[in-house]
């Protein structure tokens, strides 16, 4: 080395290139572990707004119910938890918790809990829950950089971390305070696809055993682990189809199947669905498969002779399809094998819901998914997805088509229900990333070759086929420099404008505490409007301790989280029989909703009203479904009987029966008499937009125990009957 | 026709009868492990068909484990397997050790 100090230019540049090149690597290094910090670091504080602007609170309301259950499991321990039966909610049933929740997010809030206080930092568990969703999103994110390395390279690893950090489709269901299952699901969904991916390139044990936990860790935290058991199974398939199997899939799938399949089987909510539903069929089948399979590709190894292989081929498959026919037909028949269920089927059949299952079809979230939506969650990677599907096909191997399968079935599904956005946003990141990164890295090398032509231009040897191919192409096109510049100009400029949207959507879309509303003041000025914590605190101070609240399940968690009380029916909706009574009551004259009331031991009975400040997610814009619901159980209640022309109205033009239900009487009781906004009559709805028909309401036996300070809720009680003589 | 395929099925297994007596002695050994594996779970089967299957945990964990110990012995085996080219190890000794490792971590 020190010889050739005193050569010529050219060896003297290769010689401060070649410790260039080390002092490189170790550049490379550092300048890949801070990204990824500032990435970890960002994909954190993007979610905090909600946190800055109100304050540290659980949002929505099924957050409720996994903080009341963390609670329970902080104070009273793993076996309490395990054997919980609750009887504060669903009255008089009560409720199994112990046995019908997806128990791997409070085990995890509550391992961080302890673990914070081991080290004697004592945190209230309340802020461990709503830090718990940017924490595991950050994992995300490094996860997704390890994902993208296996499938591309560092640098597509890279840019994933950093979509993923602030992609919208996954920020709206883990900003900080929306403590709920895909917080930590998302993390483990990616977490066992990478395992598995790693399982089936290297085909060692150790990655197979890794996605069994990662498997079981996503088994214990979300029921949308059924993607996941029909995903894998399915790549499979695909790999075997096309002929690109090998012995390290043999060992990565059944590894990760059995041993899965058996930690799977520990939550009680799934029990033994693996092998008793029909949804973890394919799985099985899939593995069954792979057996006769691999069996039948030994046999002809070890026989090197065509035509009694075909022999033994012919006996071999008609005798396994016949068994496994014959297996799943008596299986299904019998009903042994219990069919899809409705949440499922409603997937491959979206019309299904709508049809059969009201319930699942009036929730929001499992809307079909406009292309708006799409757009507003996904922005610049909509069209980066199509680029990054090119690349993948120009490089075939099992790890691209994993996350082609991926991506495919996730964006069908995304279309179907809104929800489902959430899953399909890793598969999208990762291949914009692709995109991103290939496009990237073919503009700086064409950028960087015009700078090596001089120096390498002299040796002949030195340069690869690459650069020489470049040096063709430079004589050609002189312009081909500032043509690259000019589109690497372009790849940033989109990719701060999608950063820009993602801030812009984060802060403006989806960091509100729905428990919480805001609105814009005369002035300008911002006027909060906290009625719904108002009327829980109102409820677990001023009733008794064993009073039973009635009202929508949309806030059952909420009434026993915060008020403390036992309600009739809650967000869990396991037993639609008995929310159809709740919708009947509510859409019934008020004497025999009293008669339902008293069958039910209701006390208090809760109602949420925004006519007063023009809050349109109230119970008379959602009273359709509740007819709906109801009507579906009872037949007595018929949606038509509460339309005019087939127009649900609510002012002087509505129907009788509209006019004098529960649910009108409740919520405008008292309303005729309020001057709700300047120059208006009294009685004047503000968010529906019209004057109301029934201004003299009278209440017979229920009394106005409690209406908020801006009237969004409303509390009755319920009278006892009165005396005989 | 049965009697074409009668004699196709004893060169059959005349043929894989050979074939199978050239694999080394530890193969043997690993197969005759997930032989055993099998034939035990196929006996949970067979007392569950008979004694009826409450209660399932027991019968399901009895049945998956076996057949986990065959599956990973098979994969023991394929790893172990000098003739597959597509475990390539440095050397094969210190290799060993480790895939055993994995596999007594994996049971």
């Amino acid at each position: 080395m020190g010889a050739k100090k005193a050569s010529p230019d050219l060896l003297n540049s290769s010689f401060s290139f070649k410790s260039l090149k080390l002092k490189t690597k170790q550049q490379e290094l550092l300048l890949r572990v801070s990204i990824l910090g500032l990435v970890y670091v960002l994909a954190f504080i993007a979610r905090l707004f909600s946190v800055l602007r109100y304050e540290s609170m659980i949002h929505e309301f099924d957050p409720y119910f996994n903080y009341r259950t963390t609670l329970y499991l902080t104070e009273k321990g793993f076996y309490e938890f395990w054997n919980w039966f609750d009887s504060e909610s669903w009255y008089p049933l009560g409720r199994i918790i112990g046995g019908t929740l997806y128990p791997g997010l409070m085990v995890t809030a509550a391992l961080i809990y302890w673990t914070l206080r081991f080290l004697r930092f004592f945190v209230h568990i309340r802020e461990v829950c709503v830090l718990t969703a940017p924490f595991f999103a950050s994992n995300t994110t490094i996860v997704a950089y390890f994902f993208g390395k296996e499938i591309w390279d560092t640098g597509a690893g890279l840019v994933a971390a950093a979509l993923i950090a602030i992609c919208p489709g996954y920020i709206s269901r883990s900003v900080a305070g929306s403590y709920d299952n895909e917080a930590v699901a998302i993390f483990a969904l990616l977490l066992t696809f990478y395992l598995f991916v790693k399982a089936v390139k290297t085909g060692s044990l150790s990655w197979a055993l890794g996605s069994a936990f990662g498997y079981f860790y996503m088994v214990s935290a979300w029921g949308g682990y059924v993607f996941i058991i029909n995903l894998v199974p399915l790549y499979v398939l695909v790999l075997l189809i096309t002929g690109r199997y090998s012995m390290r899939l043999y060992v990565a799938y059944n590894c990760m199947y059995i041993l899965g399949m058996l930690l799977a089987m520990q939550i009680r909510f799934v029990g033994f669905q693996h092998v008793q539903s029909g949804e973890h069929m394919g799985a099985m089948g899939v593995f069954l498969l792979m057996q006769v399979f691999y069996f039948l590709d030994w046999v002809k190894y070890q026989l090197n002779d065509t035509k009694l292989f075909q022999t033994f081929l012919r006996i071999t498959v008609t005798s396994a399809i016949l068994v496994g026919g014959i297996a799943l037909g008596v299986g299904t028949a019998s009903g042994y094998i219990s069919p899809w269920t409705g949440r499922f089927y409603s997937l491959l059949d979206p019309t299904y819901a709508k049809d059969h299952i009201p319930i699942i079809a009036s929730v929001s979230e499992h809307q079909p998914t406009a292309w708006s939506s799409f757009m507003f969650d996904y922005h610049i990677l909509l069209f980066l997805f199509p680029a990054g599907l090119y690349f993948c096909f120009k490089r075939l191997s099992d790890a691209t088509i994993f996350i082609v399968m991926y991506g495919l079935t996730s964006l069908y599904f995304a279309g179907v229900m809104v929800r489902l956005i959430l899953v399909a946003t890793p598969a999208v990141c990762l291949i914009s990333a692709i995109a991103v990164s290939a496009t990237v890295k073919n503009l700086t090398s064409l950028l960087r070759t015009k700078q090596k032509v001089p120096q390498t231009g002299s040796t002949k040897g030195v340069g690869s086929s690459k650069s020489s191919s470049k040096v063709t192409l430079d004589q050609s096109q002189p312009f081909q420099k500032n043509g690259a510049i000019a589109l690497l100009v372009g790849v940033f400029y989109l990719l701060s404008r999608y950063a820009i949207h993602c801030t812009w959507v984060t802060s403006e879309a989806y960091s509100s505490p729905s428990i919480v509303l805001a609105a814009r003041g005369a002035h300008g000025n911002r006027i909060i409007f906290d009625d719904y914590r108002e009327a829980y605190y109102w409820l677990r101070q001023n009733t008794p301790t064993d009073a039973k609240v009635m009202s929508w399940w949309d806030y059952g968690y909420q009434i026993t989280a915060m008020g403390n009380r036992t309600v009739i029916v809650d967000n869990n909706t396991w037993n639609n029989t008995h929310i159809a009574t709740v919708g009947r009551a509510m859409s019934s004259y008020e004497d025999e909703a009293y008669d339902i009331m008293r069958s039910l031991d209701v006390n208090y009975v809760l109602v949420v009203f925004g006519g007063v400040t023009g809050y349109s997610s109230d119970d008379i814009n959602k009273f359709l479904w509740m007819v709906r619901i109801g009507g579906g159980v009872y037949p007595v209640i018929k949606e038509p009987d509460y339309l005019v022309n087939g127009e649900f109205r609510v002012d002087k033009g509505a129907s009788p029966k509209m006019l004098n239900c529960l649910m009108y009487k409740l919520c405008y009781y008292r309303f005729g008499e309020l001057v709700t906004e300047y120059g208006k009559p009294t009685g004047y709805d503000r968010a529906r937009g019209v004057e109301i028909g029934n201004k003299d309401i009278k209440l017979e036996h229920l009394e106005e125990a409690y209406t908020t300070s801006n009237w969004i809720v409303r509390i009755y009680r319920v009278k006892p009957p009165t005396n005989r003589l | 026709m049965v009697k074409s395929t009668s004699k196709d099925a004893q060169d059959l297994f005349r043929s894989l009868h050979s074939a199978y007596s050239a694999t080394p002695t530890n193969l043997k050994i690993i197969d005759l492990y997930v032989v055993f594996a099998v034939f035990t779970a196929l006996i949970q089967v067979a007392y569950m068909a008979l004694v009826g299957s409450f209660p399932f945990n027991s019968f399901l964990s009895g049945v998956l484990s076996c057949v986990g110990t065959a599956v990973l012995a098979v994969c023991l085996r394929i790893q172990v397997n000098k003739e597959n080219k597509e475990f390539k190890h440095k050397t094969v000794v210190t290799n060993l050790r480790g895939i055993v490792a994995m596999f007594v971590i994996a049971v």
